[in-house]
């Protein structure tokens, strides 16, 4: 399958110690086919090397400082490889959801290592075609959400925790999340969004719309059987039919 | 066991309660049945004392019916039929002594008139009767509440000592699992740091073993193993990872319950510098506080754009919780943040060792 013997595999390694970033880079170098562009000691970093080389492997641990491993992946092209290499097990059923290549458990043979590369080698140059952030969110246990939510911005990276996201609006392929006045643009659809936030604080009051419910002051009817809700900063959002009676549920129980 | 024969202390309070009771029957038997006081009195004493014993049979079928088990009519039949069995023998003996006594000048006749008297004794013997029932059914419920608690109790304790024994040797296996890796990666490169590190690994699972064991341990123990643990992570971090450290002259002989301070050191670790990409810093300080006590503080530095993950706080708990067992009021655990500060400030009674 590897046939374009004569182009080399571009691989970052990301991981925050040291030492582990050695290990990997010891284990590359029986292997001249593969290039190391990069080593990253974070998340945020591994977001920016990433989107300046598009490297064709990444070497992830998961829990690092800033951004884990699965927050990077959400913010990559698709069409990486990805090896996540953890001392943690319980990573490993998300992992192959979001369609890892690999999942390596430190510390690791030379052998288990050559495999894990080999699958790489297969994957890459192949397109992939699910979206990671929807696996992302489908592989979430049920009754757990997501505490906050990593927006790329031109080349930086910006964190939105859940509970300062205003509402949530769909333009066609992306969502723009609002969040104290300004709009940051997610490639994502707005019901795996939805899907990743906690039902009790964001209700979906149309079809483009997801609202966070702290949020909401005012109900207002508008035209004849449609709703406007208006929010703390003043912002206008539509409200449909289906998701007038979802609110007016939210807004019941609370009294 | 019979909960007032078996008791040397319940007995005499029973026959006490027979006081009451006699003189009771002794006034009727005068009022309705005329007799003469004399006549009650040589009748009622040893009536009612051999009545008191004849009435302590009554555990026996208190113990056979329980009143949780056994329906209504069976209990009612039971006791009523045993009360008429019993007074009837009472009565029979009853007049037996009538007879006896009617021989004596002073008691003539009694036999006589022991009839009149007949009904009135057996009532009184199968309602004495039934009240031995009633206290028996009482002693048994409060033999029952005293087992149930006493279990209960015994079931706290071996939980709570299971618990302390999980707490105290639990070593997080995600840091062996690192170390491991550091030290896979030291072989090649640096084999005298990698057989270091082993080393160092080693002493750390040693002494959590070892003082795992023990319920108080001299602070300049706890302090070596907090010492051998975070000179493991400072293979792993580096320069990442910086340590300060205060102690007031004369604490190090104080006794401290084992893995007090390595659980927060290791909290430190995981949650403060492990997430920090400049690296972050611990303090710890530690003084004495009057009377016989000592006041730890361990703070570190941490990143509040870091979700908590979960299980986080596991360390801190288990040390709150295995302070409150051990001194209950007497110690205080208090976490605090402050900005990018997170701060664990414990204080505890602490004596001294020899």
């Amino acid at each position: 399958m590897n046939g374009d013997t004569g182009k080399k595999i571009r691989a970052i390694i990301v991981d925050d110690e040291d030492l582990a970033r050695q290990v990997i880079r010891e284990m590359l170098k029986s292997h001249p086919e593969v290039e190391i562009t990069g080593e990253c000691a974070n998340g945020f970093e591994a977001v920016r090397v990433v989107a300046e080389s598009k490297p064709d492997l990444l070497l992830l641990d998961i829990q690092m400082p800033k951004l884990d491993g699965f927050e990077v992946l959400e913010l990559i092209d698709d069409n990486i490889a990805v090896i996540f290499v953890t001392a943690y097990d319980a990573h490993a059923l998300r992992a192959f959801e979001v369609h890892a290549v690999d999942y390596l458990l430190k510390p690791f043979r030379a052998e288990r290592f050559e495999v894990a590369l080999e699958h790489a080698k297969q994957r890459i140059g192949r397109k992939v075609t699910p979206r990671p952030d929807e696996l992302v969110a489908s592989s979430r246990a049920p009754g757990q959400y997501v505490e906050r939510i990593v927006v790329k911005d031109g080349p930086r990276v910006q964190i939105i925790p859940v509970s300062k996201l205003d509402y949530a609006e769909a333009q066609d392929d992306y969502v723009a999340l609002a969040s104290q006045g300004k709009k940051n643009l997610k490639q994502q659809t707005i019901s795996s969004l939805e899907a990743s936030l906690d039902p009790k604080n964001f209700v979906r009051i149309h079809r483009s719309y997801l609202v966070n419910l702290e949020r909401v002051t005012r109900l207002e009817p508008y035209g004849k059987d449609s709703h406007l809700v208006i929010l703390s900063d003043g912002t206008r959002l539509p409200v449909s039919r289906a998701g007038y009676a979802r609110l007016r549920t939210f807004l019941d129980q609370q009294g | 066991m019979h909960p007032i024969l078996g008791q040397p202390r319940r007995l005499p309070l029973y026959l006490l309660a027979w006081i009451p009771l006699g003189a009771i029957l002794l006034y009727l038997l005068i009022s309705l049945g005329g007799l003469t006081f004399i006549e009650g009195l040589a009748l009622t004493v040893p009536l009612c004392l051999i009545y008191a014993f004849v009435c302590l049979s009554a555990w026996y079928s208190c113990r056979a019916t329980p009143l949780e088990t056994s329906g209504f009519w069976r209990l009612t039949l039971t006791h009523v039929t045993a009360a008429v069995l019993v007074s009837s023998a009472w009565v029979l003996m009853a007049r037996r002594l009538a007879i006896a006594l009617s021989n004596l000048d002073k008691f003539r006749g009694l036999d006589q008139r022991f009839p009149r008297i007949y009904p009135l004794l057996l009532g009184s013997g199968v309602l004495l009767y039934l009240l031995a029932v009633a206290l028996c059914y009482v002693l048994l419920s409060d033999e029952a509440s005293r087992e149930a608690e006493k279990r209960e109790v015994e079931a706290r304790v071996l939980a709570r000592e299971s618990e302390l024994k999980a707490l105290k040797t639990q070593v997080n296996p995600h840091f062996i699992f690192n170390c491991l890796n550091s030290i896979s990666a030291l072989t090649s490169s640096d084999p005298a740091k990698a057989r270091e590190m082993c080393v160092l690994l080693a002493d750390f699972l040693r002494k959590t073993l070892g003082l795992g064991e023990k319920s108080l341990v001299p602070l300049c123990d706890e302090l070596a193993l907090t010492h051998s643990y975070l000179s493991v992570e400072q293979i792993r971090f580096g320069s990442r990872l910086k340590l300060e450290e205060k102690t007031e002259p004369g604490v190090m002989e104080c006794l401290v319950p084992p893995l007090l301070l390595q659980p927060l050191v290791e909290n430190a670790v995981a949650h403060g510098i492990s997430n920090l990409t400049e690296g972050g810093w611990i303090h710890i300080d530690i003084r004495q506080r009057a009377p016989a006590g000592l006041s730890v503080q361990i703070e570190n530095n941490f990143d509040p754009e870091t979700p908590r993950r979960r299980g986080a706080g596991i360390g801190l708990k288990n040390v709150q919780q295995r302070l409150a067992t051990s001194y209950g009021d007497r110690a205080a655990f208090h976490v605090q943040t402050d900005g990018d500060r997170f701060v664990v400030s414990l204080d505890l009674p602490a004596e001294k060792s020899e």
